[in-house]
């Protein structure tokens, strides 16, 4: 076996190893964001919400994009927890005392986030679906929409991981995360289409790659492939400006901190 | 003990913006001893450990661990090393074999001398029966000796511990003492941090004596309690002002069997050869001047004083929390 892979692997076990054995966090990871969102403010807004405003039959259907996307932005900004708190217990520098190439642990980390999330969205399809809510665009439509769910939680993850490695401690680090992730939301399509929105939120919501992440997500959901495809490509195109920006911005930090 | 050099540290040095950690540092640590880093917290000792474990890159000076450079050749340094971190380095929802097999594959051992590798340090630091269980439920001592288990999977040429028998009873801390003798034995070359005296003393083959970033003195702890000169006496007053202070260490000087004197803020710190023959004539001088003792302590000189002499002040003084 490839060196690096046996690395990453072993890695990735252990992330694997601690989240099933804290249990309740496990629930909580996976249940929270459809229970709370999905299942909670489809339901409470199915009525006050204009049919014609949300261009969807129904609440719940316009807000499964925008629920699938929070779970990758939630997600990806806390990918770097654990990083941190291993940093501050001094895990990290055991591990970086050992011969492993420096890129395995930051790897192990994507891959855990990554696939933990990619297990999420597909939860809150299927929660989506028993609330008869089903992808227009069928199969490959979900393919697609995993695909674009890690392009953004890659890097999401890697703004995370930058944080943990240049926050002096991590109050400093859960202040950031708090401040960053519920402006995200409601400045975004997550719930409510741009069209409707106050002028200023519209304009700060048109530079927030959250927004054209859900916009080409809803339509392979909602309607179908042939107003899906546009979105996709324009989407595709700001998360590979978005990925190219945190990836550098995380190595540099990374290289700060671990040389 | 062979005297080939494992450790060959040169002017080392670590700057940040504001402080300087370590200055101008130069050892060298012989292979198969255990060689002490004796300081108070913050001395800089944390700082010499990591740059050698090569965790943290030095902003001046080399050093090279058997004639590998710990900045250029890190990978290799990383092949010969284990390190032992401080106690709370323990990943609390994996079981001990589980840190043991992760490691195992980190440093890519053969599946099957890993797993007897592991049965037998399990064994050797007496945490068979625990193994299975998560280290959230450890004791101090266990953890520590997981640790030990843990810088000692790669079996490795040179053995670092960052303050081994930091916060542990006293029964935890004789039996690490004990394993640590016994790695020496086997030939492993050992370097630690402690800020206890009584460890550096009984336990170090050599030791240097850090103190805000600098060596003060480095030897043997026999070699560095012999080089004070002699048992020491001293001498609280009652009224400590420097005039009284001066007049008896004048009314001292030149007395037979006293070997050195010198003043504290209290009193008085004096060398003397012959003991029994040396207080009483203190004493008589003493009464001569008519100066009041508040009290008089002697002893063989310990390490503290050693500590004292190098760096004016005593280890025993400091804080001993963890350091950071």
């Amino acid at each position: 076996m490839n060196e690096q892979m046996q690395e990453v692997l072993a890695l990735t076990n252990r992330w694997v190893k601690r989240l099933s054995r804290e249990k309740f966090s496990m629930l909580f990871t996976l249940i929270q964001p459809m229970l709370f969102w999905l299942i909670f403010f489809g339901n409470l807004f199915q009525r006050a919400a204009d049919v014609q405003v949300v261009q969807a039959p129904n609440y719940m259907s316009f807000l499964a994009a925008g629920v699938v996307v929070m779970t990758v932005l939630n997600n990806g900004l806390a990918g770097g927890v654990d990083l941190l708190f291993d940093k501050e217990n001094g895990f990290l520098e055991r591990l970086m005392a050992t011969p492993i190439r420096r890129s395995s642990v930051i790897l192990s980390r994507f891959l855990f986030v990554m696939a933990i999330t990619a297990m999420q969205i597909l939860v809150i399809l299927g929660v989506a679906f028993l609330f008869g809510v089903s992808a227009e665009t069928g199969i490959l439509g979900i393919a697609l929409i995993l695909v674009i769910g890690m392009l953004f939680g890659v890097g999401l993850t890697a703004i995370s991981m930058a944080m943990a490695f240049s926050v002096k401690s991590h109050g400093d680090f859960f202040s950031v995360l708090g401040f960053l992730s519920l402006p995200m939301i409601f400045l975004s399509s997550a719930l409510v289409p741009l069209a409707a929105m106050p002028g200023w939120m519209k304009t700060l919501a048109f530079f927030n790659p959250m927004t054209w992440v859900i916009d080409a997500i809803r339509p392979l959901i909602l309607t179908g492939w042939s107003q899906a495809l546009p979105q996709v490509a324009i989407a595709l195109g700001v998360l590979a400006v978005f990925d190219a920006l945190c990836l550098y911005g995380g190595a540099r930090a990374f290289k700060r901190s671990v040389g | 003990m062979s005297d080939a050099v494992a450790i060959e540290v040169k002017g080392l040095g670590k700057a940040y913006d504001t402080v300087t950690a370590v200055k101008d540092l130069s050892l060298s640590v012989i292979q198969g001893e255990i060689f002490g880093l004796l300081g108070p917290n913050g001395a800089g000792k944390s700082t010499t450990l990591r740059i050698l474990i090569t965790t943290l890159n030095p902003t001046s000076g080399t050093a090279t661990i058997f004639g590998h450079d710990v900045v250029k050749e890190a990978d290799t340094i990383r092949r010969l090393i284990g390190y032992v971190p401080q106690e709370r380095a323990i990943d609390r929802f994996l079981t001990g074999r589980e840190h043991l097999l992760l490691l195992a594959d980190l440093y890519h051992l053969p599946k099957n001398e890993a797993l007897t590798r592991i049965a037998s340090l399990l064994k050797l630091v007496d945490l068979e029966e625990h193994a299975d269980r998560v280290a959230k439920g450890y004791s101090g001592g266990m953890k520590r000796k997981l640790d030990i288990a843990c810088g000692l999977l790669p079996n490795p040429k040179v053995l670092f511990l960052d303050e081994p028998t930091l916060g542990l009873d006293v029964q935890s801390r004789l039996n690490i003492w004990q394993y640590l003798r016994q790695l020496r034995e086997q030939g492993m070359t050992i370097v630690m941090t402690t800020n206890y005296l009584d460890e550096a003393d009984q336990l170090c083959d050599r030791i240097a004596i850090i103190d805000r970033g600098e060596i003060r003195a480095i030897g043997s702890p026999k070699d560095l309690k012999a080089s004070l000169g002699g048992d020491g006496v001293w001498l609280t007053l009652e009224d400590p002002q420097p005039q009284i202070i001066e007049t008896l260490s004048t009314a001292l000087k030149g007395l037979p069997f006293v070997r050195a004197i010198r003043p504290t803020p209290q009193g008085l710190d004096i060398r003397v050869d012959a003991p029994e023959k040396a207080l009483p004539a203190i004493l008589e001088a003493t009464n001569r001047v008519e100066c009041r003792l508040d009290g008089i302590e002697y002893h063989r000189p310990r390490l503290d004083d050693v500590f004292v002499a190098h760096t004016g002040r005593s280890l025993k003084d400091q804080p001993t929390e963890p350091t950071t």
